[in-house]
């Protein structure tokens, strides 16, 4: 008797949710670091004008130095113990893990360039207006997916290797490439730095779609191999 | 480790040797006819003569990275799962990365005479960094250990992905680009007017550096065939040790 791809990919997420809301690591740990790395920023950048300028950058590089410290975390509690062997045994889907894992990064993304984009607001003093607001919202949602579609097909492969702390930004870094270069565009037009208008982020957010239908294609595909040992 | 010694009289086939051969031959000419006999340009001088390995080790480096993803592909898709196909992409990678640092480090010496800097954020150039970057990355997922098996697993998936990837890097650095006034820069290759013997000469450099490559992995892939094979007998090995061992 096999449960429905969905029915795994909820429960999935469900658990590592609820590990996240009792152990509190991203809240009390990749949140506050984040954070630190915004003001890292701004001492460096050390201008006001500028800060205003390039803050879209910032946010999503903030959140590209958080991602790959979340994917080391989503696939740390699957791997003490040998969680994932032992899902893999009892036969779970792999395509429901992939999904599942992928959500909660999603969700846990989310929270994340909530607080950055706050810290923005306040730190570099961007503002937005409604429909740009509109704009960042959606830049936000399809950047997430991306990143957490790519973020749990390569966490999942370097899960349990040696060396996985090093190899997975060496692997990550160039396959995120186009979601920062296409997210810090969108977001600048959102707060409309260096004379952009708010239309004009629109194409960037289409490419940022592409992306996470491309990965999450290609992980549905290829996740059971990877993870297969 | 191994129980039984085998001599070999050097490494070669008659298949390496040949190439070999040509590709010396091939590299030779290369060689003389670049920096003696072909005239320099009317604009950039003798900085042209960059070209004569700039543009066949790009070639090569591409070239390497699509018999990579192609070997990948047969591998995967492949009923037995020849274990061939994954020491070709493994080494045809390897090679790749070496004739992708190259190209990067030609490319940059020729364009701090002719543009008077190194980089430019030229789509091409981007795409071509994050193509040698994400190799490097593959060939540290072939050396993460397990079974050959494992291996070729995980790296063939690696190597479809990158296929995924690097269009999606092109497009957006192009798009990117687009925004920003075109850079009014000399094109490397569009605009040197060739005389016939600057043609063959670029073409015979094309040539040799594939025959080159091919010698490379041919090599390359035979000593991973060894490496695997030593790894299977030393297992062996020490199993029947033990053995011994135990019934002792």
């Amino acid at each position: 008797m096999s449960m429905s791809t969905n029915r795994i990919a909820r429960a999935v997420a469900a658990k590592d949710l609820r590990i996240e809301l009792r152990s509190r690591v991203v809240a009390n740990q990749v949140l506050p670091f984040s954070g630190l790395v915004m003001v890292m920023f701004a001492f460096a950048l050390d201008n006001d004008d500028v800060l205003q300028r390039v803050a879209g950058g910032l946010v999503w590089l903030a959140t590209l130095f958080s991602l790959f410290i979340l994917v080391q975390r989503t696939f740390a509690v699957e791997t003490y113990d040998g969680a994932l062997d032992s899902l893999r045994v009892a036969g779970v889907n792999p395509q429901g893990i992939f999904i599942g894992k992928a959500a909660a990064l999603f969700v846990q993304l989310l929270v994340l360039e909530t607080m950055l984009f706050i810290a923005a607001v306040v730190l570099y003093r961007v503002n937005v207006n409604g429909s740009g607001l509109v704009l960042l919202v959606t830049c936000v949602l399809c950047a997430s997916a991306g990143l957490a579609f790519v973020g749990t097909l390569y966490g999942g492969l370097t899960a349990g290797a040696r060396g996985r702390e090093t190899l997975l930004p060496l692997l990550l870094l160039p396959v995120v490439a186009p979601v920062l270069i296409c997210a810090t565009r969108a977001t600048e037009s959102a707060f409309r730095s260096g004379g952009l208008t708010v239309g004009e982020g629109w194409p960037w957010v289409a490419v940022l779609a592409v992306f996470a239908a491309v990965f999450g294609l290609g992980g549905l595909l290829s996740f059971s191999s990877l993870i297969e040992e | 480790m191994s129980t039984e010694t085998q001599t070999y009289k050097g490494v070669g086939t008659p298949t390496t040797r040949m190439y070999g051969l040509m590709a010396v031959v091939a590299l030779g000419w290369v060689l003389l006819g670049g920096l003696f006999f072909t005239p320099e340009d009317a604009v950039q001088g003798d900085a042209v003569r960059i070209m004569y390995v700039h543009v066949p080790t790009a070639w090569v480096a591409y070239l390497a990275f699509i018999v990579t993803g192609i070997a990948s592909a047969c591998w995967l898709i492949g009923k037995k799962h020849s274990m061939g196909f994954d020491r070709v992409a493994g080494a045809s990678a390897e090679v790749g990365v070496l004739f992708m640092a190259m190209t990067l480090l030609s490319g940059s010496l020729w364009g701090r005479i002719t543009w008077g800097t190194f980089w430019v954020w030229d789509p091409r150039l981007t795409t071509t960094a994050f193509l040698f970057v994400t190799y490097l990355g593959y060939l540290a997922v072939r050396g993460l250990g397990g079974t050959a098996e494992q291996r070729a697993r995980r790296s063939s998936v690696i190597a479809l992905l990158a296929v995924l990837e690097i269009p999606l890097v092109h497009f957006s650095v192009v798009l990117w680009r687009s925004l920003h006034q075109r850079a009014t820069v000399l094109s490397p290759d569009g605009d040197i007017k060739m005389d016939g013997l600057m043609l063959f000469t670029l073409l015979f450099g094309v040539f040799g550096f594939t025959v080159l490559f091919a010698w490379l992995v041919s090599h390359r892939q035979r000593i991973k065939a060894m490496q695997d094979a030593q790894q299977v007998t030393a297992l062996d090995a020490a199993v029947t040790e033990r053995l011994n061992e135990v019934q002792a």
